[in-house]
């Protein structure tokens, strides 16, 4: 029997590199405590908390979970889920943002 | 190749690795099965979070001034903490699928019980922040009470009227609404802990698992189920990356 031993490929990364993940992490979770506290209007607490929160999970997902060097279908599937969750906020907004308009006698 | 070169290939590939199940090829095809449908429960989980933050976000948007105020008594501190804890657990859970990925058992049964440690970190502060929110009658049900927000924010109620500075809001409309705020924040922290929870029940099986096969020294353990594990783990953290600024953050000063 041929004894060439057969490695299985794997996603695993240097440890430097879960270590540094980790870092940005805790990096940007300062940022965002600080900004809580600053006096801002609303609007850009909203978007600065919003744009934070979104990198975050964005290395969270690229780097913990792998996508990163995952297949092309992951990468579709991962990519498909949060499109399909604009697509729900955009048409919830929409529609709330928008019922004022209608004349309201006779509904 | 022939049939049966392919036949001969196949059962080398399946001697080499026993976890290969017959319906797939190679275990790079298997395993790129479990990723798929991994992903494919986790963007159902994404729109099922993502439908309760669609609905804070509007009712957010509708009472303002209310949610402002129900937002300051939320511990910030506590949040942090929890945020702190769940990350560096994502770290952990990181750690422990790459053990996993190179055979350390024991490696990986180290970081599986440091993840379980985190996770049950944050379930405690959990334990404080509700138990501190029943003492203050703030559980939204018959006994909730906005007494708590108006006190801890100062506000001045003249008959009948809480004075929020832009506006006056009758006082039942303003219990009504804080007490909405209540219900999303015990609904949506709610799930994510029962996930935190779900999650800890699976690491702890894994953990089980891994020290079995470093007591029998298995050289070829499928680690694909620590990895799914920690895709779930990853998830449940995101979760949390938003909830924490949604939820104790945006109360702006």
């Amino acid at each position: 029997m041929a004894q060439h031993h057969h490695e299985e490929h794997t996603h695993a990364q240097p440890i430097s590199f879960y270590a540094k993940t980790l870092w940005v992490l805790m990096a940007l979770l300062v940022v965002t405590v600080w900004a809580g506290f600053q006096k801002m209007p609303d609007w850009l607490g909203i978007a600065v908390a919003l744009t934070i929160a979104v990198s975050k999970a964005t290395i969270v997902i690229l780097n913990f979970m792998h996508v990163k060097f995952s297949s092309k279908l992951a990468w579709l599937f991962a990519g498909a889920g949060f499109f399909w969750l604009l697509i729900m906020f955009a048409f919830a907004f929409a529609d709330y943002a928008s019922r004022h308009w209608e004349p309201e006698t006779g509904w | 190749m022939s049939v049966k070169e392919a036949e001969l290939h196949l059962g080398e590939a399946r001697h080499e690795v026993p976890h290969l199940g017959e319906q797939y090829e190679t275990i790079e095809q298997q395993n790129d099965a479990y990723t798929i449908g991994m992903w494919a429960f986790i963007v159902q989980e994404v729109l099922f979070f993502g439908g309760l933050f669609a609905s804070y976000a509007i009712y957010r948007f509708k009472y303002l001034y209310e949610f402002v105020a129900a937002h300051h008594t939320l511990s910030v501190p506590f949040g942090t903490l929890n945020t702190f804890v769940l990350l560096v657990s994502s770290y952990t859970m990181a750690r422990a699928v790459r053990a996993a990925m190179q055979q350390k058992h024991h490696k990986q049964l180290k970081y599986l019980l440091w993840t379980i440690f985190f996770a049950s970190i944050f379930m405690v502060n959990k334990y404080f922040e509700y138990s501190s929110k029943y003492h203050h009658n703030l559980i939204p049900n018959q006994s909730y009470s906005a007494e708590e927000v108006i006190h801890h924010n100062h506000l001045k109620v003249e008959n009948g009227m809480v004075d929020l500075g832009a506006r006056k809001v009758p006082l039942e409309e303003f219990e009504g609404r804080t007490k909405l705020f209540f219900s999303f924040y015990f609904i949506m922290t709610g799930l994510h802990g029962l996930h935190v929870l779900v999650g800890i029940i699976i690491l702890a099986i894994l953990a089980v698992r891994a020290g079995m096969d470093w007591k029998r020294k298995v050289p070829h353990a499928d680690y694909m189920p620590v990895e799914m594990t920690g895709l779930y783990w990853h998830f449940v953290d995101i979760v949390w990356i938003f909830l924490f600024p949604l939820l104790y953050l945006m109360g702006g000063q």
